[in-house]
């Protein structure tokens, strides 16, 4: 039967544009608590509803409730607290030394901090993190030096990556860290291919990658699925939907016909979708499936539900596709006063120290900072030019030798 | 005649053509509400609606394939990648798809798509915001590659572009968006105000693809450059004296080979000039066919000014970057080979 009214082509609209009232109707969740949690050897068949609901732990009270609660010590909790504080604080200074012509670029990870956080301190050593430029946090956990990220980013004598690369991507294999680019996507494959080199090795390790919820639209998103189900790779996948990739929302990579942990039922994979500003709930995600990854019943994909509090980038101007009080009617609060909240619920943590905290981690920043700045900022006194030839082959060929000497690398 | 910097040019060619042809449409990442992250597109979701020019998932291999299925089925496509550097994703689709769908069918199908990416250095890009990727195109049969270097020609040639029948590839020297930058990163940056071709006529016109410029005639040395270069290119002239004849091909394929033999029989010199890496880059293309067609009338070696073979190294942009210096020291050197 021909169709009686013509087509008509559909534009996705999101619910709120500048001038209108922020709008997160669509973001239905239940109470924390209230999800349950099958054994992780589950099969996948018979958890069909995770990726519809919100794994949550924390509740509006502060205390951790429900099955997912993993009775964390409270150093775990301190420790994620604090990177999740000098997070924030690097960020905002980098941020600032950008405006100051200091760095070329910066991206902040403000309101995200607990899906870059939790994952850093729920693997083991010897698991590989695939991350995006969001997930600084990842580092912070792991007590990555100050200097090293404030060379990369003023890309001075002191860089690591030897200037190489634009601010933020960062490599740091010994932390389980694997290199940043600025392409999106493309690492999530390398992710299942890290994660079946380990079982075929017969080892233990597993990969944690991630993506925005922009990128699950990449072709590579969808062939790490595919390979990650049919090797049963042991691999955490990520998706981090902090609702925005750059001006679209997250409904132009399909967020509104379904949810992004959906994306795993196609595939055979459970989805997990979980409150991603609570790094309780985080945690235990991660936890569940690197159970599951290293008692090698495959991989798993996890959706965690954040804001992008910030800007996309230091380019970006979000007042001009958002309402410019949209943050601030998130309905999942901050990453930080939520775990704040919960330690001094259980009374382990208070104002005072608190404050105290935030001056210390300050002051850190502030002093890596200065180091760097007296390093080198952007422009001044980057690594030696003929580090630009290095690295392009293991051994340079004779184009590299060639050119270094004509570029006057040499002299 | 209004004066436009680049960007208001080719934003001006998008406008007259949704204006002037219902079956063409505007779409890529950011380009809808937003207007695009160079502003390309600004204005013109609300100026035509939704449906004529709409953000895409943040995917380029959807964008180009669904592209090539519109064209086929009629529609004329104009596609932004968000940086040349991310047209990687849909490469299988422009070389195994839109190249050649019309020579594997007989003629019956083909993809009528303009693809639009800002590409080049010179913005503290680093790796993926500032390659120069043409000749990954230049070498498949089957596609066009466009590149300005002026505001009229910017507008003229996307016209020009969007009512091909063939694909073409059109790439945007982002450096040039609002400014002939010449390479002197030292000196303040310069607007397109005031520069002869930033003088744009607000309708419909077109600069037919296949056809160079010569930017400036000399009698010394040929120059063949494109892009940024041709700006460069020009300072170097300026700054070392030499009295070059620099031509801005604007079209890499279809290549004007007429005015570009014509030249170097006359100069018997030849220096090509381009960001990108030397190893079989366009240049090699270049300079093969110069030595093929001129190769009596050569009285020097054909110099190579381009990128050096690495990716593009975010904090030694300037020296990747090939200076005013560095053209200069090439035109030298052709002098007296
Ligand atoms: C292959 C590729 N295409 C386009 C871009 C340009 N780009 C950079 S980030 C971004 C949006 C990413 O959004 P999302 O995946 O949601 O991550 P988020 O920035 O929100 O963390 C785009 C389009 C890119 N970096 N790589
Ligand atoms: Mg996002």
């Amino acid at each position: 039967m021909r169709n009686q009214q013509p087509l008509s082509l559909h534009i996705p609209v999101p619910h709120a544009r500048p001038g209108e009232t922020p709008d997160f109707s669509y973001l239905t969740f239940p109470e924390a608590g209230a999800t349950r949690r099958p054994d992780s050897l589950t099969p996948e068949a018979q958890m069909r509803d995770l990726p519809y609901s919100l794994i949550r732990v924390l509740a509006e009270d502060g205390r951790a409730v429900g099955p997912w609660d993993q009775h964390l010590s409270p150093d775990i909790l301190h420790r994620a607290l604090r990177a999740m504080l000098l997070t924030r604080l690097f960020d905002d200074r980098m941020f600032t030394a950008h405006h100051q012509g200091k760095t070329s670029f910066y991206m902040k990870s403000t309101g995200e901090e607990a899906t870059a956080v939790a994952p850093s301190l729920a693997l083991l050593p010897g698991d590989m993190c695939f991350p995006t430029y969001r997930m600084v946090g990842f580092l912070m956990a792991r007590d990555y030096k100050l200097a090293n990220l404030v060379n990369q980013i003023f890309a001075n004598a002191g860089d690591p990556m030897r200037g190489r690369q634009l601010p933020l991507l960062y490599s740091a294999r010994e932390y389980g860290f694997y290199t940043l680019a600025g392409n999106v996507g493309s690492r999530f494959g390398h992710a299942v291919g890290w994660a079946m080199a380990s079982a075929y090795r017969h080892d233990d390790r597993i990969a944690m990658a991630f993506v925005g919820d922009g990128t699950t639209a990449e072709g590579s998103f969808h062939e790490a699925m595919v390979f990650a189900s049919v090797y049963h790779a042991p691999a955490i996948l990520c998706v981090t939907n902090n609702q925005w990739a750059i001006s679209s929302y997250q409904g132009m990579a399909g967020g509104e016909e379904t949810t992004f942990a959906a994306r795993g039922i196609g595939y055979g994979l459970p989805g997990l979708r979980v409150d991603g500003n609570d790094v309780l709930a985080v945690y235990a995600a991660t936890l569940w499936a690197a159970e599951r990854a290293r008692a090698n019943h495959g991989a798993t994909l996890i959706e965690f539900v954040t804001y992008r509090v910030a800007g996309h980038s230091s380019n970006d101007d979000p007042s001009r596709y958002r309402p410019s009080d949209e943050a601030g009617a998130w309905p999942l609060g901050d990453p930080i006063e939520r775990l704040k909240a919960h330690l001094i619920a259980i009374g382990e943590w208070s104002e005072v120290l608190h404050e105290a905290l935030a001056t210390e981690l300050r002051e850190q920043v502030r002093a890596a900072a200065k180091a760097g700045e007296a390093l080198g900022t952007h422009g001044q006194n980057p690594p030696p030019k003929h580090e630009m030839f290095d690295h392009v082959f293991k051994e340079p060929d004779w184009r590299n030798l060639e050119q270094r000497r004509e570029s006057g690398a040499d002299s | 005649m209004t004066e436009m910097s680049m960007i208001q040019a080719i934003h001006s060619a998008l406008d007259v053509m949704l204006e002037r042809d219902p079956d063409v449409l505007i779409f890529g990442e950011d380009v809808g509400y937003f207007g695009g992250v160079f502003r390309a597109t600004e204005g013109l979701q609300a100026k035509y609606g939704a449906t004529r020019c709409f953000d895409t998932p943040l995917s380029e291999g959807g964008i180009v394939s669904t592209a090539i299925g519109m064209g086929a089925y009629g529609l004329r496509p104009v596609v932004e990648i968000q940086f040349a550097d991310y047209i990687l994703p849909a490469y299988d689709q422009l070389v195994s798809e839109a190249a050649r769908l019309r020579y594997r069918s007989g003629g019956e199908f083909w993809a009528p798509i303009t693809v639009r990416a800002p590409y080049g250095g010179g913005i503290h890009g680093g790796q993926t915001h500032s390659a120069s990727p043409e000749a990954l195109f230049t070498h498949v049969a089957g596609l066009k590659t466009i590149i300005p270097a002026t505001p009229y020609d910017a507008k003229g040639l996307l016209i020009a572009a969007i009512e091909e029948d063939d694909p073409v590839i059109f790439l945007e020297p982002k450096r040039l968006y609002n400014g002939p930058f010449d390479g002197r990163h030292d000196l303040p940056a310069r607007p397109w105000t005031g520069h002869a071709s930033a003088e744009v006529p607000e309708g419909y016109y077109k600069v037919a693809l296949g056809s160079a410029a010569i930017r400036r005639p000399g009698q010394a040395v040929t120059v063949l450059a494109y892009g940024t270069m041709v700006h460069v290119a020009l300072r170097a002239v300026e700054e070392s004296g030499i009295d070059a004849e620099v031509i801005d091909l604007r079209s890499l394929v279809p290549l004007d080979i007429d005015t570009i033999t014509a030249s170097v029989n006359k100069t018997g010199r030849c220096v090509i000039v381009h960001e990108a890496t030397r190893y079989s880059g366009f240049g090699a293309e270049l300079s093969a066919l110069v030595q093929e067609r001129c190769f009596y009338r050569l009285e020097a070696q054909i110099i190579r000014v381009t990128g050096w073979d690495t990716p593009y190294p975010h904090a030694f942009e300037w020296d990747y970057f090939p200076s005013p210096q560095r053209v200069a020291e090439g035109l030298r050197r052709a002098l007296e080979g």
